[in-house]
């Protein structure tokens, strides 16, 4: 019996299931069911522990069905890695029940889909824009709004707490000293902002603001052919960009219903590992920096040169490499590409246990974060945590041996997890990952399997140069692809794979033309910063400092 | 033996001052070291500013240039590295930062989206930050390699060498004051 007939089963008697539709579509089990029904199913779903993570909330428009919004719940199971999406039809006048009593996480995720579709959730209680600026009218990923229409903001937002200004949140205690931290502050990372309300050293109130790099990456995906949202994907995860080429690729092959050649799904491992270890590096040089600890960053950065060097090698770019293209890698590696990368690990694996010695064995280190703002293992479940800083928490989740894809299951790995949370165990699961990821690297290269590096379907990829100018046929195909563009068959998926800082999902809709009708992202360090006002609560400013530094969030993927 | 202001120490310079002599204007001297102590502030948006970063790293090294001390703070910097996509929500805050500045200050866009909103033809994207602040050097490439972002210092070295006029910083105005 297949899930969703267990599921079945399950819901009925409790609920009117003869209104609801039982789908199986491309390997994804959906539920659609009517508004109403939406807040106490999420609650009986997560209640009865079949599913405890609500992976993304998010909104579809079709301007020209009467009930317009779609509002598309992702649930993930961490027991039997399964997945199901709910589906519920919205009118344009409208709400919906709030998500936020069954799972804590879906707070920003709904204020997402009211920004961007303007899409009401009745008993949310901080409902406001989050990604777009406050003065922004409009919802700009409705079909009807203009990718190109900008609308200038004049002011910044004052500081607030939790709720509209003029509210009791905007109102500051006098007692305290309302502290702003960012965007562009010397203690922060680039485009986040943090408000706080400080008593002495002890944060009282935390709020924090994104949006402040919010570069349209789903509205352009509409406004582009499948193959030319490779380099925007780029743009995500900026720290490990070829880990978001992959995912978004994945997502797009099980659309088509490709299976890409065992070559290049070695060089798209070998790719993610190394691009998870340079993305590590980055978190822990970057996070001792902001702990006072300035070797660490040029260190990390000697590593990550050399990692970069081989990326040279590989394509040309460095940072956005734009390596993957739909149905396999762009072009082959080069001569003894391998061996470099072979050579890279033995230094990388030097490199890592000296760094650990200097930075996790570091008195001074272990005080400013050992016990400081843990998050438990249900707290993380709640909010949708994953990856490093879930594993860090003491849970046993990672995608790779989840949802095996890419031979993973065949690849001797150990998962590395923490016990308590703590900033501290963060770190050291990055290390440790670290070490583990070269272990995968080795495990592929020294047994790279031969064959083409891509599939050879006209009808999804280019044809090699010297085809298209050395015959005819090869020229039409070129041409018609390119006019044309790869076209999927009409459906939705949703795939996920394990980037650097957790899931990394892609939910693609399909309407069969050139472009993707919809495209929405699912950024791990979206889930984890919305918690942030509550971790930190209670602490000393230079522990949110710490903090904030661990979470290793990256605005590209946050504000996308 | 003391000299006409009664203070021995300075007899050595005083000496020195009777046998050397530099020829040069004061304002060519003052040139000379601005353009070789450019303190940046980074003002690292997005991917640029990972870039930017591997530019002060140890292969790089901007340290080379004397551009080495990075300062997060803009009181303490001359030079604003716009290094990263600026959206419109941002636009107000880095012209606060620009003029928070003190003179002589200069301004960097490095990369596609601070130069011209980039590929990002978006709705939430300033579509260059020259709109909002005077741009003296644009370094292009998405993001540029660190030899390109050398390749702009030194530019800006020469104009700050050379006594370049710059009416883009002469003639800003802000465009959030209210007139």
């Amino acid at each position: 019996m297949n899930k969703l007939e267990t599921l079945k089963q399950s819901l009925q008697g409790k609920f009117k299931i003869e209104n609801y539709k039982f789908i199986h579509a491309v390997g994804d089990d959906v539920l659609e069911v009517p508004k109403e029904d939406v807040p106490a199913l999420l609650k009986y779903l997560h209640d009865s522990g079949a599913f405890d993570f609500l992976m993304d909330v998010c909104g579809v428009d079709y301007p020209n069905r009467a009930k317009r919004f779609d509002v598309v719940y992702h649930l993930f199971s961490s027991k039997d890695s399964s997945r199901l999406r709910v589906k519920a039809q919205v009118g344009e006048n409208e709400s919906i029940g709030t998500a936020i009593p069954a799972y804590r996480g879906a707070d920003w995720f709904e204020r997402e889909a009211y920004d961007m579709f303007g899409i009401k959730f009745d008993g949310h209680m901080n409902l406001r824009r989050i990604l777009t600026h406050h003065q922004f009218v409009g919802h700009p990923l409705r079909k009807d709004y203009d990718a190109n229409l900008q609308q200038a903001c004049t002011t910044s937002m004052p500081i607030h707490f939790n709720n509209e200004p003029g509210s009791p949140g905007d109102v500051l205690n006098e007692k305290y000293v309302p502290l702003n931290i960012g965007p562009a502050h010397t203690a922060m990372h680039g485009t986040l902002r943090v408000m706080a309300e400080m008593d002495g050293e002890t944060i009282v109130r935390c709020n924090n603001e994104i949006g402040y790099l919010h570069r349209c990456f789903e509205k352009m995906a509409e406004t582009h052919p499948y193959n030319q949202v490779i380099p925007y994907t780029d743009r995500l995860n900026y720290c490990s960009a070829p880990m978001n080429n992959i995912g978004y690729c994945k997502a797009v092959e099980r659309l088509l219903g490709v299976e890409i050649p065992p070559k290049a799904q070695a060089m798209r491992v070998i790719l993610a590992e190394l691009s998870r270890i340079i993305d590590h590096t980055i978190a822990i040089g970057t996070g001792a920096m902001d702990l006072g600890a300035l070797t660490s960053f040029f260190y990390m950065f000697g590593l990550r040169e050399k990692t970069y060097g081989l990326f040279e090698k590989l394509c040309g770019a460095r940072l956005t490499v734009s390596m993957t293209r739909v149905g396999g890698m762009a072009q082959d590696a080069p001569e003894g590409w391998f061996d470099e990368v072979l050579a890279l690990c033995k230094e990388i694996r030097k490199g890592t246990d000296e760094m650990a010695s200097m930075v996790v064995d570091n008195k001074i280190f272990i005080n400013r974060t050992r016990g400081i703002c843990p998050v438990s293992a249900q707290d993380a479940i709640q909010w949708g945590y994953t990856g490093p800083l879930l594993r860090a928490s003491g849970v046993n989740l990672d995608l790779r041996k989840a949802q095996p894809y890419y031979g993973y299951d065949a690849l001797d790995f150990d998962v590395p997890v923490g016990t308590s949370g703590d900033i501290y165990d963060r770190y050291l699961v990055r290390f440790e990952e670290m070490r583990q990821s070269v272990r995968i690297i080795e495990q592929v290269c020294k047994n790279v399997p031969g064959g083409d590096y891509t599939i050879r379907d006209k009808g999804i990829v280019l044809p090699e140069k010297k085809d298209v100018y050395g015959n005819i046929e090869g020229l039409m195909n070129h041409f018609m692809l390119i006019i044309k563009g790869l076209r999927p068959p009409v459906g939705e998926v949703y795939d996920a794979t394990e980037a650097a800082n957790g899931e990394l999902g892609f939910y693609l809709v399909s309407d069969g033309s050139a472009n993707p009708y919809r495209l929405k992202v699912r950024p791990p360090c979206f889930a984890i910063y919305q918690s942030y006002p509550t971790v930190v609560k209670g602490a000393q400013l230079a522990d949110a400092i710490a903090t904030i530094a661990s979470m290793n969030l990256i605005a590209g993927e946050l504000d996308r | 033996m003391q000299n006409e202001h009664g203070a021995e120490g300075t007899q050595a310079i005083d000496d020195m001052s009777r046998d050397i002599a530099f020829t040069t204007k004061l304002d060519a001297i003052v040139a000379w070291g601005r353009k070789n102590s450019l303190w940046p502030m980074p003002y690292g948006t997005a991917c640029c500013g990972i870039e930017f970063m591997s530019v002060m790293g140890p292969k790089y090294d901007l340290a080379r240039f004397g551009a080495e001390v990075a300062r997060f703070s803009p009181r303490q910097a001359d030079l604003l590295v716009v290094a990263g996509t600026i959206t419109e929500k941002m636009a107000p805050v880095i012209t606060r930062i620009y003029q928070q500045m003190l003179e002589p200050k200069y301004v960097i866009s490095m990369g596609a989206c601070a130069s011209s909103g980039g590929f990002y033809r978006a709705y939430h994207v300033l579509q260059g930050v020259d709109k909002v602040i005077p741009v003296d050097v644009y370094i292009p490439g998405c993001p540029p390699t660190p030899e390109a972002v050398m390749d702009g210092i030194m530019a800006l070295q020469r104009m700050i060498a050379t006594h370049q006029p710059r009416p883009w910083k002469d003639n800003w105005k802000n465009p959030y004051e209210q007139a």
